[in-house]
């Protein structure tokens, strides 16, 4: 069965069918993107799997359980993680800090063991710090972690949230356009970050705008226009695809 | 904790035990006084910072909780049960020693809750009261949140000032001393006044440790990441509505115990104490300490209580209060105490205004 199952979910705002019972399934330890023109329902419907907008109907399963309806932090407690095409760092804290927040579902010291910081709890923050340091350590910005996230550069910004997401550990990572914004050099180096993440065995769902960094990456890809699904088929199946042509190439009916 | 906030928690001790002994050696122990009330108002501060600087939610309705904590005290210690002396619950209470036999001002005998049992009644419905308020009002965000709250401190206040049993508008006398241990007491006895002063300062001591804690851990760390970008804070597993009702009871908390304890070291308590303009000034200096920033908070909170207690403000003194949140409002946004203050007040002068920020 697959890790995460999407059934005839539709989401209507107002009078924008934004999507359109759309229906797939993302395998365990793959890679699969969604891709699609401007306003094509792929941000929607990345926020419907994550718990940020909640389905008009249809069903999301993960790991064989209900996740449609859920609060975006229940979700994340079931094992995904998110970043957002416009990064959403935590300002006036360090990168560090922001990869730790993080690690949050990790923890358990409440507000009272917090408070009287009891040895557990000391214990659990050195293994958060540690942890957060080891990905950012992966990702080649462990150099960055005393700096204030927010005053980083575009590209490092969008590693620390890498970094971040990853901190949850999660079984699968929804990456919301992660080359937004980012020059073709920082896009290459993201797309084999994004591969060898896969290679670490967590399974990848990445809503992308460029779809040369998701040729090359993955291993099925999702093509929704106006609300609906095109495609759904391995890469060399979607650039011959016509429809997926005459989408991107415009026609007059597209 | 970081060491670089041990240190300032020494620091805080040793300002603490010196300003003490140099009111002992010049012979003017009475400010220990004003400093011992402005210790209990600071407490109510560091807890609002808490919740204003670091989780970012704003409450115009902490003067209410104080007050909460500080009417059910005083009601408690000073509302005779001898008529009630037979009925079973009166008589239950009694034999569990939750209840003491004492004389009141003018020698009569009173049956009346023991200080201790008082004080936990006092602090466990204050919470009780934060979980229900907050539950519904911080679903709200800014301006709503704090109309909401606004809303919370009024009703308190109503209640203090129209209830004939809390003693309408001239408040709770006869508040008896609160025995904490054999050797320690909160009164306002002349002869009690350096012990009262320690009591006071080591319960703000311990608030400021316990909150430095807090914030630099994991649950600090969510609370900032709310104020800073809920959404995020969100998809990383932080159940954002716990954590902000959490925290509000926690500084409710905190507000409750300054009322308590500063009730019976004044021998009671008034309306005022409820009165929106307390929670406006509790709010203002959060603000002028640079809002997310403990020690700020706290330098603030001391000094301009202290001023004001002292009758240095003079009769303006809420006047001062309401124009020193229009200054940093509409000025230094930042507040008085940070490292960059400099730079903020270098750009207010004229001919210089947004200069540093191009």
């Amino acid at each position: 069965m697959a890790l995460l199952e999407v059934k005839d979910v539709r989401k209507r705002f107002g009078g924008l069918q934004a999507v359109d019972t759309v229906s797939f399934a993302v395998a365990e330890g793959t890679i699969k993107a969604l891709i699609g023109p401007n306003g094509a329902g792929k941000t929607t419907l990345f926020n419907l799997i994550s718990g940020f907008v909640s389905p008009d109907g249809g069903a999301i399963s993960f790991r064989e359980r209900q996740v449609q309806g859920l609060r975006p932090y229940q979700v994340a407690a079931a094992g995904m993680a998110r970043t957002f095409q416009h990064i959403r760092l935590f300002p006036k804290m360090s990168s560090l800090e922001n990869v730790m927040v993080g690690r949050h579902l990790h923890g358990r010291s409440g507000f009272l063991a917090s408070m009287l910081s009891l040895p557990r709890t000391r214990r659990e923050e050195l293994k958060a710090k540690d942890k957060a340091m080891e990905l950012m350590d992966f990702l080649g910005i462990a150099g960055l972690a005393g700096t204030e996230a927010t005053s980083l550069s575009y590209g490092q910004q969008r590693l620390v949230e890498l970094a971040r997401a990853l901190a949850c550990e999660p079984r699968l990572l929804l990456l919301d356009e992660p080359a937004a914004g980012l020059n073709m050099r920082e896009t290459a180096e993201m797309a084999s970050v994004i591969s060898k993440i896969r290679d670490m065995g967590i399974t990848i769902l990445i809503v992308e705008h460029d779809v040369s960094l998701v040729m090359n990456i993955s291993d099925e890809i999702i093509v929704l226009n106006y609300g609906r699904k095109v495609a759904d088929d391995v890469p060399l199946a979607i650039q011959k695809n016509e429809d997926v042509i005459r989408i991107y190439l415009g026609g007059d009916d597209a | 904790m970081r060491s670089s906030a041990h240190l300032a928690l020494f620091g805080l001790i040793a300002a603490v035990i010196a300003v003490q002994q140099i009111t002992a050696h010049t012979g003017s122990g009475y400010y220990l006084t004003q400093l011992t009330m402005s210790a209990y108002y600071s407490l109510v501060i560091v807890g609002l910072c808490l919740l204003m600087g670091y989780a970012g939610q704003i409450s115009l309705g902490h003067a209410g909780f104080f007050a909460i904590g500080g009417y059910i005290s005083a009601f408690l210690t000073t509302h005779d049960l001898t008529p009630l002396k037979d009925t079973v619950f009166v008589a239950f209470l009694n034999k569990t020693g939750i209840l003491w036999a004492r004389e009141d001002l003018y020698g009569g005998q009173l049956l009346t809750v023991q200080p201790w049992p008082a004080c936990i009644a006092a602090v466990l419905f204050t919470v009780v009261v934060a979980y229900i308020v907050g539950g519904p009002v911080l679903k709200l965000k800014g301006h709503y949140l704090a109309m909401a709250t606004l809303g919370f401190g009024t009703i308190v206040y109503r209640i203090a000032l129209g209830t004939t049993a809390l003693g309408a508008a001239d408040g709770l006398s006869d508040v008896p001393p609160f025995k904490l241990t054999p050797f320690l007491e909160v009164s306002g006895e002349m002869s009690a006044r350096v012990q009262n002063y320690y009591i006071a300062w080591g319960l703000v001591i311990l608030a400021v440790f316990l909150s430095l804690n807090l914030i630099h851990s994991r649950i600090g760390r969510a609370l900032r990441a709310i104020h800073a970008a809920q959404d995020a804070a969100d998809a990383m597993g932080i159940d954002t509505a716990k954590y902000k009702l959490n925290i509000f009871a926690l500084s409710a908390v905190f507000a409750s115990v300054a009322g308590v304890f500063l009730t019976h070291y004044n021998g009671g308590i008034g309306p005022s104490e409820a009165s929106i303009m307390k929670s406006v000034r509790y709010v203002a200096i959060v603000a002028v300490g640079g809002m997310a920033n403990l020690w700020g908070a706290l330098v603030m909170g001391t000094l301009l209580n202290f001023l004001s207690l002292r009758g240095y403000l003079g009769s303006y003194d809420d006047a001062v209060f309401g124009g020193i949140l229009i200054v940093i409002m509409l000025f230094i946004p930042r507040g008085l105490l940070h490292t960059d203050i400099l730079r903020d007040l270098r750009a207010l002068l004229p001919g210089k205004a947004g200069e540093e920020d191009a």
